[in-house]
C-alpha cells in the first residue's frame, strides 16, 4: 500500500491529466522511460503502472510507440542492435534491466502475441508444445498432451484442430494462426501476456473469441493489449492508455477515458478527428 | 563476309528503331499521348521485326554456302574418295587451304580446279546471303512502320519478342544439357554394345570388376598384364574421398555459417565473409599442391611416427583439402538461407523464453533445412567432379581399399588420365572415359533425386 503511495506522487509529478490510481497491486511498473532507435525517440519520457491480474488498453495512431513500449516490457528490443532504452520498468518490484537478471528467464514469464501470426513451421501440436519442453514443464508425454490440449482449449481452437495435430501449424488460416500463436503463449502459463493487435488478422467470430478469452484470462493473468479498435479496447480492458507521438497523453480507468477524457489529443482521437 | 554481314545488320536495327520511333510520333501529329504506346515502343517493335528475320538468314545462309561450296568443289574428285570419309575430309582440307591462298607442297589440276570452284560458290554465295539479309531487313521496316498506326500495340507485340528471347536463351541451356548427355549416352553405349571396339569388358564386369588398368593393352606386347575395367575401385575411391571431404566440410561449413549469421557482430561478419569467399576463389591447382606438398607430408609423417604406415600420397590429404575447398560453398550458401528465415519466426521463439542456440536448433535449422540440403547436394557434386585436388595429392593407382591412409584414385581423374594425349575415338580404352562419365551422371542425378525427395519430405514450410 505503500507503494501505491508513492507511485500517486510520482504520477502526478509529470504534467499529465490525473485519474484515479489503480487498484489493487502493482505488477508493472514503469518510471521515466525513455527509447531510442538510433537518433530516433521513439519513447519519451513515460511513466505507468499496471495493476496485477487485469486488463490494460494501450491505444493511438499508428507510429506512436504503443509496440515499442510493449516490447520493453519483455526486453525483445534487446534483438534490435539499434535500440536503445533508459528508465526503468520493474515487474514484482525488480528491475528488468538489472543487468544481472536472466532475459530468457524473464521471457519466459511473459508471453507475448505478435501482430502478425508467427506460428513455427512445426506441427500444431510441437507449436503449442515449444515453450513447455524448452522450460521442462513437463516430464511426461502424456503431461504434455494434457497442457497442449488445455491450452488449445483455451484459445478456442481445439475443436478445430483437433483431428490434425501433426499437420504444420502454418497450414492454419490466419485467423487460426494466432489463436494457435495465443495457446503458444499461454502454455507456459505466463504471469504477464503481451498482445500486440492479436485481432487485426481475424474476423468478428474469432475476435470474439479471443476477446472472450481475455475476459477469462484476466483473472489469472496480467494481460496489455495494443489495438486501434476502440470498441475493442472498451469491451475488453480495465484501464486504458493513450500514446501519442512517443508520449503517454494520458491513462485511466477505460469507461472514464472514452467517456470524459481530460486532454484534448485524446478526446480527438476517440472521437475519431485523427489517428 | 560475316563482317560486312554484321555491319549491315547493326546498321539497319538502329535505323528500324528510329524508323518506328519517328513513324509514331508523325502518326500521332507530334501527340504521343494519343499513341497506344509510348513511341520508344514503336522503334523497340520495329527494331525486332529487322532482328528476327536477319538472324535467321544469318545462321542459316553462311553455313548453307560453306556446305554448298565444298560439295561442288569436291564433285571434281572420283567417287571412291568422296566415299572414304578421312580422305574426304584430307582432301577438304586442302582445298580450303589452297583457296585461303596458302602454297601447297604439291597441287594437281583437280585440286587447283576443286579450289577455284570452292572459293566461287563461296564467293558468289555469300553476297547471296549478304543481299537476302538486306532485303529481309529493308522489307522488316517497311512492313513494321507500315503497321503502326495510332491503336497499334506495339508494346504488347515487343512484349512476345521478349518472351521469345527468353525462351531461346533456356532453349540453348536446356538443349545443350540434352547434347551432352546423349552424346555421353551414345559413346557409352557403343564401349559396351559396337561389335567394331575390341577389347570392352562386359556390363556386369565393369560395374562389378575390382580391378582398373586400362592401360595395359598399350603394353600388350609386355605380356601378362590384362587389361581390365572393373569400376568398382574407382566408385570406391571417389566415395572415400568425398566422403573424407563432406566430414570436414560440412560440420566446419556449418557452424560458421551459423555463427556469422546468428552471433558475430557487423564488424567481425564484415570481415570474416568476404575472408570465406576468398578460400572459394582459390584455383583449385593451388589447393592440389598445397595438400601435395604440405598436407600430404604432414599426414605421412605424423602417422609414421605413432606408427602406421601412410602412403605418400593418401586419400586423407586429398579429402581434407577438397574438404576446405568446399567449406565456403556450404557456409556462404547456408549464411542465405538462415539470413532468409524470417525475424518474425525468432522472435516467436526468443519471446517464448528460448535461448539462441535453442532457436537455432528447434526453429531456424529446421526452417533453413531445405536450403542447407541443397548447399550441401551442390558441395557434394563439386567433390564428386573435383580432379586437379585428387590427381596432385591422392594419385592415380587404382587401389580397392576403405584406408583413407593409402593411395586411391577417382573417376574424374581416371577420364583426365585416359583422355589426355592423343586418341583414337574408337578404342575401348577411350570410350571407357565415356562409360565412366555416364556412371558419374548417373550417380549425381540419383543422388540429387533422393535428396530432393527427402527435402520435400521433411521441409518445414514458412511463409
Ligand atoms: N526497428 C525499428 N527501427 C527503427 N525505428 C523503429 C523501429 N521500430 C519502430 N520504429 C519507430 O518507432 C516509432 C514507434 O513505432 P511502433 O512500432 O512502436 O509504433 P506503433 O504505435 O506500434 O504503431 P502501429 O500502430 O502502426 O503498430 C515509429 O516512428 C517507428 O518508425
Ligand atoms: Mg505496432
Amino acid at each position: 500500500m505503500t507503494m501505491e503511495a508513492a507511485t500517486a506522487t510520482l504520477t502526478a509529478g509529470n504534467d499529465r491529466p490525473v485519474h484515479s490510481a489503480p487498484q489493487g497491486p502493482i505488477k508493472i511498473q514503469a518510471r521515466d522511460v525513455n527509447v531510442y532507435y538510433g537518433d530516433k525517440h521513439a519513447i519519451k519520457h513515460l511513466d505507468v503502472d499496471i495493476p496485477q491480474h487485469s486488463v490494460m488498453a494501450f491505444i493511438g495512431p499508428s507510429g506512436c510507440g504503443k509496440s515499442t513500449f510493449l516490447r520493453c516490457i519483455n526486453r525483445m528490443n534487446d534483438t534490435i542492435p539499434i535500440c536503445r532504452v533508459t528508465g526503468k520498468i520493474e515487474i514484482d518490484r525488480r528491475d528488468i534491466y538489472d543487468p544481472s537478471l536472466d532475459v530468457v528467464q524473464l521471457r519466459a514469464h511473459i508471453g507475448m502475441v505478435f501482430q502478425k501470426p508467427n506460428p513455427f513451421p512445426k506441427s500444431i501440436y510441437d507449436n503449442v508444445a515449444y515453450g513447455p519442453k524448452i522450460h521442462g514443464l513437463a516430464r511426461t508425454k502424456s503431461e504434455i498432451d494434457a497442457i497442449v490440449e488445455s491450452s488449445l482449449r483455451k484459445a478456442g481452437l481445439w475443436e478445430e484442430v483437433k483431428d490434425r495435430l501433426a499437420e504444420s501449424g502454418t497450414g492454419l488460416s490466419g485467423g487460426q494462426q494466432q489463436r494457435l500463436c495465443i495457446a503458444r503463449a499461454i502454455a507456459v502459463s505466463p504471469d504477464v501476456i503481451l498482445m500486440d493487435e492479436p485481432c487485426s488478422a481475424l474476423d468478428p467470430i474469432a475476435t470474439a473469441k479471443v476477446e472472450e478469452l481475455i475476459d477469462e484470462l484476466k483473472s489469472n493473468y496480467t494481460i496489455i493489449i495494443v489495438t486501434h479498435s476502440m470498441q475493442q479496447a472498451a469491451r475488453v480492458s480495465q484501464r486504458t492508455a493513450f500514446f501519442h507521438l512517443g508520449t503517454l497523453v494520458e491513462e485511466g480507468p477505460t469507461d472514464v477515458i472514452f467517456s470524459t477524457p481530460k486532454d484534448k489529443r485524446t478526446n480527438d482521437y476517440i472521437t475519431g478527428r485523427f489517428g | 563476309m560475316v563482317t560486312i554481314y554484321l555491319t549491315v545488320f547493326a546498321i539497319l536495327a538502329l535505323t528500324g528503331f528510329f524508323a518506328g520511333h519517328r513513324r509514331a510520333i508523325a502518326v500521332a501529329g507530334g501527340n504521343t499521348r494519343a499513341l497506344h504506346s509510348l513511341p520508344t515502343y514503336h522503334g523497340m517493335y520495329t527494331l525486332a521485326t529487322v532482328v528476327i528475320p536477319m538472324l535467321i538468314v544469318l545462321l542459316v545462309g553462311f553455313p548453307l554456302v560453306n556446305m554448298l561450296a565444298g560439295q561442288s568443289a569436291i564433285s571434281h574428285f572420283p567417287a571412291d574418295l568422296q566415299a572414304d570419309a578421312l580422305k574426304r575430309a584430307a582432301t577438304m582440307r586442302d582445298i580450303v587451304n589452297l583457296a585461303g591462298g596458302r602454297s601447297m607442297a604439291s597441287v594437281t589440276g583437280e585440286l587447283q580446279r576443286a579450289a577455284a570452284s570452292y572459293s566461287n560458290v563461296l564467293n558468289i554465295g555469300n553476297w547471296i546471303v549478304v543481299g537476302l539479309g538486306l532485303l529481309a531487313g529493308v522489307g522488316a521496316i517497311f512492313l513494321a512502320t507500315g503497321r503502326i498506326s495510332l491503336t497499334f500495340r506495339a508494346r504488347n507485340n515487343f512484349e512476345k519478342f521478349v518472351l521469345a528471347v527468353l525462351i531461346a536463351c533456356s532453349a540453348v541451356a536446356i538443349l545443350t544439357t540434352i547434347g551432352i548427355v546423349a552424346s555421353v549416352v551414345l559413346e557409352t553405349y557403343r564401349f559396351f554394345f559396337d561389335p567394331a571396339i575390341k577389347g570392352k569388358p562386359g556390363i556386369s564386369e565393369f560395374l562389378f570388376g575390382l580391378d582398373w588398368n586400362p592401360q595395359a593393352a598399350m603394353r600388350a606386347e609386355q605380356g601378362n598384364i590384362q587389361t581390365a575395367y572393373g569400376f568398382v575401385p574407382l566408385l570406391v575411391g571417389t566415395l572415400l574421398i568425398t566422403l573424407i571431404a563432406m566430414a570436414v566440410a560440412v560440420p566446419i561449413g556449418l557452424l560458421s555459417a551459423i555463427y556469422l549469421s546468428e552471433y558475430a557482430g557487423p564488424r567481425v561478419r564484415a570481415f570474416a565473409k568476404p575472408a570465406l569467399e576468398i578460400l572459394a576463389g582459390i584455383p583449385t591447382v593451388v589447393l592440389g599442391f598445397f595438400a601435395a606438398l604440405v598436407i600430404a607430408p604432414s599426414i605421412k609423417g605424423f602417422g609414421e611416427s605413432i606408427g602406421l604406415s601412410v602412403a605418400s600420397e593418401s586419400a586423407l590429404a586429398a579429402g581434407l583439402v577438397m574438404g576446405m575447398m568446399i567449406i565456403p560453398f556450404i557456409s556462404s550458401l547456408s549464411d542465405d538461407v538462415i539470413n532468409a528465415v524470417p525475424q518474425s519466426l525468432r522472435d516467436g521463439s526468443y519471446a517464448m523464453g528460448a535461448t539462441k542456440s535453442e532457436t537455432m536448433k528447434l526453429v531456424i535449422l529446421p526452417a533453413a533445412l531445405p536450403g542447407i540440403v541443397s548447399a550441401v547436394i551442390l558441395a557434394f557434386s563439386r567433390a564428386v567432379g573435383e580432379t586437379m585436388i585428387v590427381v596432385m595429392a591422392a594419385g592415380l593407382a587404382a587401389n580397392l581399399t576403405f584406408n583413407p591412409l593409402a593411395a586411391v584414385t577417382t573417376i574424374t581423374v581416371q577420364i583426365k588420365t585416359i583422355l589426355v594425349g592423343d586418341q583414337e575415338f574408337d578404342s575401348a580404352k577411350t570410350l571407357a572415359a565415356f562409360a565412366l562419365g555416364f556412371v558419374l551422371f548417373f550417380v549425381t542425378l540419383i543422388l540429387n533425386y533422393i535428396a530432393l525427395r527427402v527435402v520435400q519430405k521433411y521441409r518445414e514450410q514458412y511463409d
